[in-house]
C-alpha cells in the first residue's frame, strides 16, 4: 500500500482542473469554457493524433518480428487449430484476425498469469514456482474500455438531430435495471468501478506502486473526475438538458453559442473533458491509435515464405570466404578440404 | 568461475520493491552478476568503436570524451529507423501484465527485472530528450538525464535480459523487450561496452567461421572425430563432405552442436541420419556456425556473421539449405536473414529429396527447419525407428524461446518425439510453447562468470523440469537449441535435478534402424539400452 509523490501531484492536479472552470465558468466566463477551450482541445486532440500516427507511419519497420504464440504454418499434415492460425497468423486476413482480438477482446491480457513462488520442503531450494490464471486485469481493462465506449456513445445524444437509432437502443439496454430516477446507466458504474479497480492496484500492489508514474495516475483521476461530475450532473445536481443540447449542438454544427443557465457542474464536467482530449495525444493513451501499428502483432509470420524488405538496409563490412581461405589455404590443404585456389608450388 | 550462493540462499528472495523509488537506486556491480567487459583486441577484429581496456568494477569506464552526445545520436537515429522503438517507448501503459513474466524477475526479485520497468531505464531517457513533458517536468513525467551511472545501469539491466520475447506474449500491446534490449546494447555498443563473452565469440566467428574458434581444417577434425564414434557405437561411419561444390544441401549447425557434451551427440545424430539417407549434402568450414551471437550486439553485426550462410551456399552452388537445431539461429534464419541478406535467387525452393516434399513455407529463404525435414521423413515412411531404443529415456521437451516465440515450431518436434520414444511427458502447460521459460543464459550471457543471475534466471525451467522428474521420473530434457544443451546440465545440477540434455536428433539417431546393422546394444552415450543383458554386450566385445 502506498502513495508517492506521482499519486499526488496526480490528484491535486485534477483537483486544481476542478476549481480552474469552477472559479472561471462561476465568474461568468461560458464562452471561453463553453466554446473555446473544448475546440482548442478538439483540435488539439485531431492535430496531436495525426500527428502521433503519421510519425509511427513514417518510421520504417526494417524486420518482421511477429511474437509468434502457436504452431507456425509449415508442414501441409501438421495440425493447427483456428487458434494456432490467428496467433501465428501466415497471411494478412490472420494478423487482422489477431488485430481484432487484440483490440476487441484483449486477447494478451487474458492469457494473464500470476506467478507465485510456495514453499515447499522436500525440494532443496525449498520453493515451488505455480502459476495462476488470473484474469482480474483483463476484467477491469475490458469493463474499463466497454463502459468508456458505451458511456461515449450515449453522448451522442448531444451532438446529433436526429438521433441515431441505436443511441436510444443503448439507453435502454444500458439502464434496463431500472433503479432509481432518472434510471441508472450500468456503463456509468462500471466506468467508476473499473476506474477505482485501475486505480486501486496501482495502490496496493507493490510492485505496480513502484513503476506508476504521474502519467499513470493522472489520467487515472482525470477519468474518475469525468465520471464523477457526469454522475452528479445526472443524478443529483441536475442542469438543464435541453441547454446542454444547444451547447454540444452548436459545438457540433460550428454554430457555436452559449445558453444561459446550465450549471457550473457541467463547465467542470467539459473542462475535464476538454483537458483529456488535449492530453490524450501526448500521454501513454495514445496506445489506443498505437496498438494498430504493433509489429509484433499486426504482421503474419510467413517470414520463410515472403521476403520483407528493409528500405534503409545497407551493405556491411565481410569477411568473405576468400578472405578464409588465404589465410588458412595451407592448413585446409593437408586437411583435404578443396580450395578455390590451389598453393602455387 | 564465480562463487554461487547456495540454492536455498538464493531462493530467498524478496519481491516486494525497495522504499527508494527506481531513480534513485543503482546497481551494485558484484561478482557473478556481470559479464566481463570486452577486450580491445576483438573490437579492433571488428572494426567496432572505442576499443580500449576498462572494468565493469571500475568507477570510470573510460568512456570517449562526448560518449553522451553519441549516445543520444545513436538514439535519435534508430527512432527514426525502428517503429519497434518509438512506439515502444510512446505507448506503455505499465499495466504490469509483463511483471511476473520475465524469469530474471521471478529468479531475482530485482523489480528493475520487470519487463515493464528495464524498458522504462531507456524509456525515461527517451522522454527526457524527445517529449515536452519530459524536457518540462523532468522526473515527474518520469523522465531523466543521461548519465554515466544511468549508462551503467543500462548495462547491467541490458545484459540481465535473454531476449526470450516471453514478456511480449503477455504484453496487451505487444511491446517486445527483446527489440528494447538489442537496441539498448546497440547504444552501449556506440560508446565501446560490450562484453567479452559476446565480442571474443562474435570476433572468432567472423574471422575462423565458429564461436569456438575452429578454423576450417581444425572444425574437420572435429567432425571426423565423431564419425569414429558413430562407427564406434553402431557400427556405421558416415561419411561427410566439406565444402564440396555441387552438393544439393548445405548443412549448418551452430557451434554448441560440434564443440561439447551433450550436443556432440546431436551432432552425431545429423551424421547417422543423413548417412542413412544417403543424402547429398556438405558442410563448410566457411559458413560452420548457425548460431550468432553478433545478432545479441546489433544488427548490424548479426549481418556481417549472417552474410556466411547465403553467400557460401552460393559459392557451392547447393540448391537449398538445411538448418540444425538452434535456438536464437532460427530466431535469424527465420526472422532476418532473407531482410539482410536476400534474396536468395540463386538457391531453389527446397524440396526434400527423400520424399519429394516441397517446403512451401521455406520458398523464399530456401533454408528448412532439420525438425520439419525429418517430421516429413517420418510422416513419409521414410526412416525405419524402432522406438524401444530409448526406452531408457523418459523425455520431458524444453520449447526453446526462439523457435517458439519468434517462429512457432511446436509441433514437429513432438512429432518426432512420438516417434521416436515411448515415455515423452509435457511440462506443465503455463511453462511450454509460446510460455516457455528461457533457460536463463541465452543472448550470449552463457559466460561462467555470470553463474549467479544465469541460476537464478533458470529457476522457471529447473522448477518446471523438477515437478516432472517427480512425478514422471523423467530423466531427459529433451529441446532444440545448442545453448539450451551447453547451459541447463549446469543449471539443472545446481537445483539438484538429476536430469540430462538431449537434443531431439540424438533420439532419432538412437532409434534408427540401419539396414544390416550390428545389434545395438548401446546409446549414442555408449550407454546400455533397456532389455540388453550383460552377457551380450560381453559377446559383443
Amino acid at each position: 500500500m502506498g502513495f508517492n509523490l506521482a499519486f499526488y501531484f496526480s490528484l491535486f492536479a485534477v483537483i486544481a482542473l476542478v476549481l480552474v472552470p469552477l472559479v472561471g465558468a462561476g465568474a461568468g466566463l461560458h464562452v471561453i469554457f463553453g466554446i473555446v477551450i473544448p475546440y482548442l482541445a478538439g483540435f488539439t486532440f485531431l492535430a496531436g493524433l495525426i500527428y502521433r500516427i503519421v510519425k509511427w507511419a513514417r518510421t520504417p519497420v526494417p524486420y518482421r518480428i511477429p511474437t509468434t504464440c502457436g504452431q507456425n504454418k509449415s508442414l501441409p499434415w501438421i495440425k493447427r487449430s483456428l487458434r494456432d492460425k490467428l496467433e501465428n497468423p501466415e497471411n494478412t486476413i490472420y494478423a487482422i484476425g489477431r488485430m481484432a482480438l487484440e483490440v476487441l477482446l484483449f486477447r494478451s491480457l487474458f492469457r494473464n498469469l500470476r506467478t507465485e513462488l510456495r514453499p515447499w520442503r522436500e525440494y532443496p531450494e525449498g520453493g515451488r514456482l505455480i502459476f495462476w490464471s488470473t484474469k482480474w486485469l483483463w476484467l477491469g481493462a475490458i469493463a474499463f474500455h466497454y463502459s468508456f465506449l458505451t458511456v461515449l456513445s450515449r453522448h451522442l445524444k448531444f451532438f446529433t438531430e436526429p438521433v441515431p437509432f441505436f443511441v436510444p437502443l443503448l439507453e435502454s439496454a444500458d439502464s434496463f435495471l431500472q433503479i432509481y430516477m432518472p434510471a441508472v446507466y450500468m456503463s456509468g458504474i462500471a466506468l467508476l468501478a473499473a476506474l477505482i479497480y485501475l486505480l486501486g492496484r496501482r495502490i496496493v500492489d507493490p510492485k505496480l506502486h513502484y513503476i506508476s508514474l504521474a502519467s499513470d495516475y493522472f489520467p487515472l483521476f482525470l477519468i474518475l473526475g469525468i465520471g464523477i461530475s457526469g454522475v452528479l450532473m445526472r443524478y443529483f445536481l441536475k442542469v438543464d438538458i435541453v441547454a446542454v443540447k444547444e451547447l454540444a449542438m452548436g459545438l457540433a454544427t460550428f454554430h457555436p453559442k452559449v445558453p444561459e443557465g446550465i450549471g457550473v457542474i457541467f463547465y467542470i464536467h467539459l473542462f475535464l473533458v476538454s483537458t483529456l482530449l488535449a492530453y490524450f495525444p501526448f500521454s501513454k493513451l495514445v496506445h489506443m491509435a498505437g496498438v494498430f501499428f504493433s509489429m509484433t502483432r499486426n504482421m503474419a509470420s510467413n517470414n520463410r515464405a515472403i521476403r520483407h524488405v528493409n528500405p534503409w538496409e545497407y551493405p556491411v563490412k565481410v569477411f568473405s570466404y576468400m578472405d578464409q581461405e588465404d589465410m588458412y589455404r595451407k592448413q585446409m590443404k593437408t586437411a583435404g578440404i578443396p580450395l578455390e585456389r590451389d598453393i602455387e608450388e | 568461475m564465480s562463487e554461487v550462493p547456495k540454492p536455498e540462499e538464493l531462493i530467498k528472495k524478496n519481491y516486494s520493491p525497495p522504499e527508494k523509488p527506481w531513480m534513485e537506486t543503482k546497481p551494485e556491480f558484484r561478482e557473478g552478476r556481470f559479464c566481463n567487459a570486452a577486450n580491445p583486441k576483438w573490437l579492433e577484429t571488428l572494426d567496432y568503436p572505442y576499443a580500449r581496456s576498462w572494468s565493469v568494477t571500475d568507477e570510470d569506464w573510460n568512456l570517449p570524451e562526448n560518449w553522451k552526445d553519441i549516445v543520444l545520436e545513436n538514439m535519435h537515429d534508430r527512432l527514426n529507423r525502428f517503429r519497434s522503438l518509438r512506439l515502444f517507448f510512446d505507448i506503455c501503459v505499465r499495466c504490469g501484465a509483463c511483471a511476473d513474466k520475465c524469469h530474471f524477475f521471478i529468479g531475482s526479485g530485482d523489480p528493475k527485472n520487470m519487463p515493464v520497468l528495464r524498458a522504462e531505464l531507456l524509456r525515461s531517457v527517451y522522454r527526457r530528450y524527445h517529449t515536452v513533458a519530459g524536457k518540462l517536468l523532468g522526473k515527474l513525467a518520469g523522465a531523466r538525464e543521461l548519465t554515466e551511472d544511468v549508462l551503467k545501469e543500462w548495462f547491467y539491466y541490458l545484459y540481465q535480459c535473454t531476449e526470450c520475447r516471453r514478456c511480449s506474449v503477455f504484453c496487451p500491446y505487444g511491446i517486445d523487450m527483446a527489440e528494447l534490449t538489442i537496441l539498448g546494447r546497440e547504444l552501449l555498443s556506440s560508446v565501446g561496452i560490450n562484453t567479452e563473452w559476446i565480442m571474443a565469440s562474435v570476433g572468432s566467428c567472423y574471422k575462423t567461421g565458429n564461436h569456438i574458434g575452429a578454423p576450417p581444417h581444425a572444425f574437420k577434425d572435429m567432425i571426423d572425430f565423431f564419425c569414429d564414434e558413430c562407427e564406434e557405437v553402431t557400427g556405421v561411419r558416415p561419411r561427410p563432405s566439406f565444402n564440396r561444390k555441387g552438393a544439393e544441401i548445405l548443412f549448418i549447425a551452430p557451434s554448441g552442436d560440434y564443440f561439447a557434451d551433450p550436443g556432440t551427440y546431436t551432432f552425431m545424430g545429423y551424421l547417422l541420419l543423413f548417412d542413412y539417407l544417403d543424402l547429398d549434402y556438405t558442410i563448410s568450414g566457411y559458413a560452420s556456425e548457425g548460431g550468432n551471437f553478433g545478432y545479441f550486439i546489433s544488427h548490424e553485426m548479426g549481418k556481417r556473421l549472417n552474410y556466411k550462410i547465403y553467400s557460401e551456399a552460393k559459392r557451392l552452388g547447393v540448391k537449398w539449405i538445411l538448418g540444425g537445431e538452434c535456438g536464437h539461429m532460427w530466431r535469424v534464419l527465420n526472422q532476418h536473414m532473407d531482410t539482410w541478406n536476400g534474396p536468395a535467387d540463386f538457391l531453389e525452393e527446397p524440396v526434400s529429396p527423400i520424399t519429394g516434399t516441397r517446403f512451401e513455407n521455406a520458398k523464399s529463404t530456401r533454408t528448412v527447419h532439420i525438425c520439419e525435414f525429418t517430421a516429413d521423413l517420418i510422416k513419409g515412411n521414410k526412416l525405419k525407428l524402432d522406438k524401444n531404443r530409448n526406452d531408457h529415456i523418459a523425455l520431458t521437451y524444453h520449447d526453446s524461446c526462439n523457435p517458439a516465440r519468434a517462429m512457432g515450431i511446436l509441433e514437429e518436434p513432438r512429432y518426432i518425439i512420438r516417434n521416436v520414444c515411448n515415455n515423452f511427458y509435457e511440462m506443465p502447460e503455463n511453462t511450454i510453447r509460446e510460455n516457455t521459460f528461457c533457460c536463463g543464459s541465452g543472448s550470449g550471457l552463457n559466460a561462467d562468470e555470470f553463474l549467479e543471475v544465469r541460476m537464478r534466471g533458470g529457476l522457471p525451467r529447473a522448477n518446471a523440469v523438477r515437478y516432472v522428474h517427480e512425478k514422471h521420473g523423467v530423466n531427459h530434457l529433451g529441446c532444440i537449441c545448442a545453448i539450451d544443451r551447453a547451459i541447463l546440465p549446469p543449471l539443472l545440477e545446481y537445483w539438484g535435478i538429476d536430469v540430462e540434455l538431449t537434443g531431439i536428433h540424438e533420439m532419432v539417431a538412437n532409434a534408427l534402424v540401419f539396414p544390416g546393422e550390428k545389434k545395438k546394444t548401446v546409446d549414442l552415450r555408449d550407454r546400455t539400452l533397456k532389455g540388453v543383458k550383460s552377457e551380450e554386450i560381453e559377446e559383443e566385445e
